[in-house]
């Protein structure tokens, strides 16, 4: 990964306290695993941002490589990565996303 | 590109020769799978490293040849 690339992703992790890279934004996603974490996010109540990946090349490449993590969504909470569909899902069911939440001392 | 589910257990049990693996081919399309895997390397990790060490198991074909692969991983009850 280039270092701009690496530099950049940093950056939008570091100024954005709840941060979701995406496929599509959340009013139009255009992948079901996407969709279903603006799904949790939404439903929980929580304000996030968003990464389309879609329209960045290099930041689509660069998050997997910087995550070390294969696939698009991932959500970031504060610096920390938290997972991809499957985990955000699995914690949401079982509750532990919300305990996530509060214990990074994030109102919802 | 696709995988069949024998290819995908056996690239998993290369990795983690103690699981016990369920494979559902989601869409019946050859890319849409769920695994189930349990395994004693899985103790004590993260979900977040669980899942990074199947992927990583998976030799780069995650995102590639395989599409989709949802994972629920866990260490053996005891």
């Amino acid at each position: 990964m280039e270092q701009n690339t690496k530099e950049k992703i940093e950056s939008i992790i570091k100024d954005n306290e709840i941060l979701l890279f995406m496929k599509g934004t959340p009013v139009m996603p255009q992948c079901g695993f996407s969709a279903a974490v603006v799904g949790v996010l939404s439903h929980m109540g929580v304000k996030f941002n968003s990464v389309n990946v879609l329209e960045d090349a290099e930041i689509r490449e660069g998050i997997k490589e910087y995550s070390d993590w294969p696939t698009i969504p991932q959500l970031y909470v504060k610096n920390e990565f938290v997972g991809g569909c499957d985990i955000i899902r699995e914690m949401h069911e079982n509750g532990e996303l919300t305990e996530y939440f509060s214990q990074a001392g994030i109102n919802i | 590109m696709s995988m069949t589910a024998i290819e995908i257990e056996e690239l998993i049990l290369k990795t983690f020769p103690d699981a016990k693996i369920i494979i559902d081919d989601l869409r019946g399309d050859g890319d849409h799978y769920a695994a189930q895997i349990i395994s004693e390397k899985f103790r004590g990790k993260t979900r977040v490293q669980q899942h990074q060490m199947v992927y990583n198991a998976m030799d780069g074909k995650m995102g590639k040849e395989l599409h989709a692969l949802a994972l629920n991983t866990s260490a053996p009850k005891d």
